[in-house]
């Protein structure tokens, strides 16, 4: 069972004028099995969180705590966070030029478990894990993210996703840009490693349509750089009708 | 940093436009005058690292100091410089080149038979062991037809000015790798002439390592029809090091194609590296297919990296011409990418610099040559502890 735990968290941005303030005291508590969807209309603070929580050096938290299982997570490098179980599943996923999918996976398995996986295990979880996903045997030889289509680079977060088996995932608009096949299949992805390990999810979301594959236990409207308003998954059936009209108003 | 070339025309500044062919060309050093920075070939090296390779007068690099391991059909010889196998691929176009030509009374000749065929590559190593300046000779002579491999590895501390001719038949099919690997203390310029006979192809690869000077500068020039070249470039510099790697592409013949894709990666305060690539179509050259390239990685602060493509084009007739250079920091979002799976930041360095590399390591095909430039560029950033 782990615990992620969001306390008051409060988050700047450096901008050429000056820092701006983004996340204005969030809080948030994920556990082991839960799936805690994130809404919120765009510059919300939605993705800032995401990467917060996963180190991105842009990001500075000016006050507040994240803890795992206890542990500080703002005290740990960004491999170690990903060592402590987090992963993040990228938006907008960089490209890394001669590096290939395969090598990358492998030495991303490798630092996680301390140990290089055994070949032939390895090789049949890939082939399974990437046929699960629909994706060709040959995309492993390809260099990451290079090339790739929107719907590849989704595909290819939650294959790692999969493959690394974190305890919690913070998943950043893993649907947007998606068509309804892909994001079928996408979302079968995010429920296996839910059922398989006790995947703790945070879906970050702009819109409803990914929660008719992936039921939240949670949601979290995100207002401004705080959570607005919080429910179950009614509260997304009442987003889809409504929008957000109702919370940005407010905000002004 | 930015690109170093826009779109713009280039700018020459106040140095009057000279095309790339009406270069003096001789073997006598007092031809050419005394180097200064003001000389635009000479304008980014440190002089002071030169250590008499521009003097009238240098030793020369015994005969003790090469070894080789030859393939089958390749062969290694000495002879007189009054060969009339010396200055059949190019002469001197500046002073070190031709002060290195005329130092050197001996030369050797390192030769592969007319129609042997082999895929083993001859290693010839050049274990320099002196403070001393020094010239070498060597001419590679690749018969009608033949298709070999052929790498000279320069190693050990030394300082050499070296000229180097490159001389393909008919057909012939050359791989030629040269290694610059100079303990610190070291300077080395090389100039290196290639002559391609008919629909030969020479694959040029420069990987240069280490040296506190290095200077390689190597001119094809497409004489005969249907001749292909594909030069590549891979060089890693940290603090202490200069390289500087000036191809040249002299397109003369009718449909003849070159390929040329240079790519280096800079860490520590004060490594610099230049490129300069010439290429020159002339009339002449109907049917020309030409690219250069060269991309430079800078992994730390201080270090710098100036990359200058010169086109010049004579003909409208042609299938194709076309450059690009960039000049840009590591890249802090590969990293998080990299790290935020896991993998601690050295490593993740360690997979960024090999791949931006690779597109070049993988050209050379020489498995051995391959990995121990890999092992030797992650041996580089664990040292500077990147």
């Amino acid at each position: 069972m782990t615990t992620l735990e969001i306390k008051n968290l409060h988050v700047s941005v450096e901008t050429d004028q000056g820092s701006k303030q983004i996340l204005r005291g969030v809080d948030l508590t994920i556990k082991s099995g839960e799936i805690h969807a994130v809404m919120g209309p765009n510059g919300s603070g939605k993705s800032t969180l995401a990467y917060s929580v996963a180190g991105h050096p842009k990001y500075e938290v000016t006050d507040g705590q994240i803890l795992l299982d206890g542990e500080d997570v703002l005290e740990m490098s960004v491999d170690e966070r990903a060592r402590a179980g987090l992963f993040l599943a990228m938006q907008y996923p960089v490209e890394i030029p001669g590096v290939s999918v395969s090598n990358f996976l492998r030495t991303a398995k490798t630092a996680l478990s301390g140990e290089a996986p055994k070949l032939r295990e390895w090789v049949g979880d890939l082939r399974d894990a990437m046929g699960n996903l629909r994706m060709d045997s040959d995309f492993t030889e390809r260099n990451v993210n290079e090339g790739f289509s929107g719907g590849e680079k989704k595909r290819h977060e939650i294959l790692q996703l999969e493959l690394l088996k974190p305890k919690i995932a913070i998943l950043d608009e893993t649907d947007s840009g998606l068509d309804v096949d892909a994001l079928k299949v996408v979302s079968e992805g995010v429920n296996r490693a839910h059922a398989d390990n006790g995947l703790g999810v945070l879906l970050i979301t702009h819109y409803t349509r990914i929660l008719r594959y992936i039921k939240p236990d949670f949601v979290h409207v995100f207002v401004a750089g705080k959570v607005a308003e919080q429910g179950g998954a009614e509260l997304a059936e009442r987003l889809e009708n409504e929008g957000y009209d109702r919370y940005t108003k407010a905000a002004v | 940093m930015a690109a170093q070339h826009g779109l713009e025309a280039h700018s020459h500044g106040n140095v009057p436009i000279q095309t790339r062919s009406e270069r003096p060309r001789s073997t006598s050093v007092s031809d050419f005058p005394e180097i200064s920075n003001r000389q635009e070939i000479w304008r980014y090296v440190p002089l002071d690292k030169l250590r008499g390779l521009d003097k009238e007068v240098m030793g020369e690099l015994s005969e003790s100091e090469v070894t080789a391991e030859l393939a089958s059909g390749t062969s290694m010889r000495w002879v007189d410089s009054t060969d009339p196998l010396v200055g059949s691929a190019g002469l001197p176009e500046e002073r070190v080149a031709a002060a290195a030509w005329t130092n050197a009374s001996k030369t050797l000749v390192i030769e592969v038979e007319a129609e042997s065929e082999t895929t083993d590559a001859s290693f010839v190593k050049i274990a320099a062991n002196t403070a001393e300046a020094n010239a070498l000779h060597v001419v590679v002579s690749v018969g009608n037809h033949a298709k070999a491999t052929i790498a000279l590895d320069h190693l050990g501390q030394g300082v050499l000015g070296e000229n180097v001719e490159i001389v393909l038949g008919d057909g012939a099919q050359l791989n030629f790798v040269t290694l610059q690997e100079w303990e610190s203390g070291s300077t080395h310029v090389s100039t290196q002439f290639s002559k391609l006979g008919r629909d030969s192809s020479l694959k040029h690869v420069v990987v240069t390592m280490g040296g506190d000077l290095v200077r390689v500068v190597p001119a094809v020039s497409l004489s005969s029809a249907g001749a292909e070249v594909n030069m590549y470039g891979v060089y890693l510099a940290g603090s202490g090091n200069y390289f500087e790697h000036r191809p040249y592409v002299d397109h003369i013949a009718e449909n003849c194609v070159s390929n040329v894709a240079y790519k280096g990666a800079l860490q520590g305060a004060g490594a610099h590296t230049v490129w300069v690539g010439d290429v020159l179509i002339r009339e002449s050259a109907v049917g020309t297919s030409t690219y250069e390239l060269n991309r430079n990685l800078l992994l730390t602060d201080g270090a710098r990296a100036d990359s200058v493509p010169n086109l010049e084009i004579e003909t409208g007739k042609i299938e194709g011409a076309g450059h690009a250079s960039a000049s840009g920091r590591f890249d802090d979002e590969q990293l998080f990418y990299l790290m935020s799976r896991g993998i601690d930041e050295d490593q993740a360095k360690k997979l960024v610099v090999r791949g931006f590399l690779s597109e070049v390591i993988q050209k050379i095909g020489i498995e051995s040559i391959e990995q121990r430039l890999i092992s030797a560029i992650e041996a580089e950033l664990e040292k500077a502890g990147a």
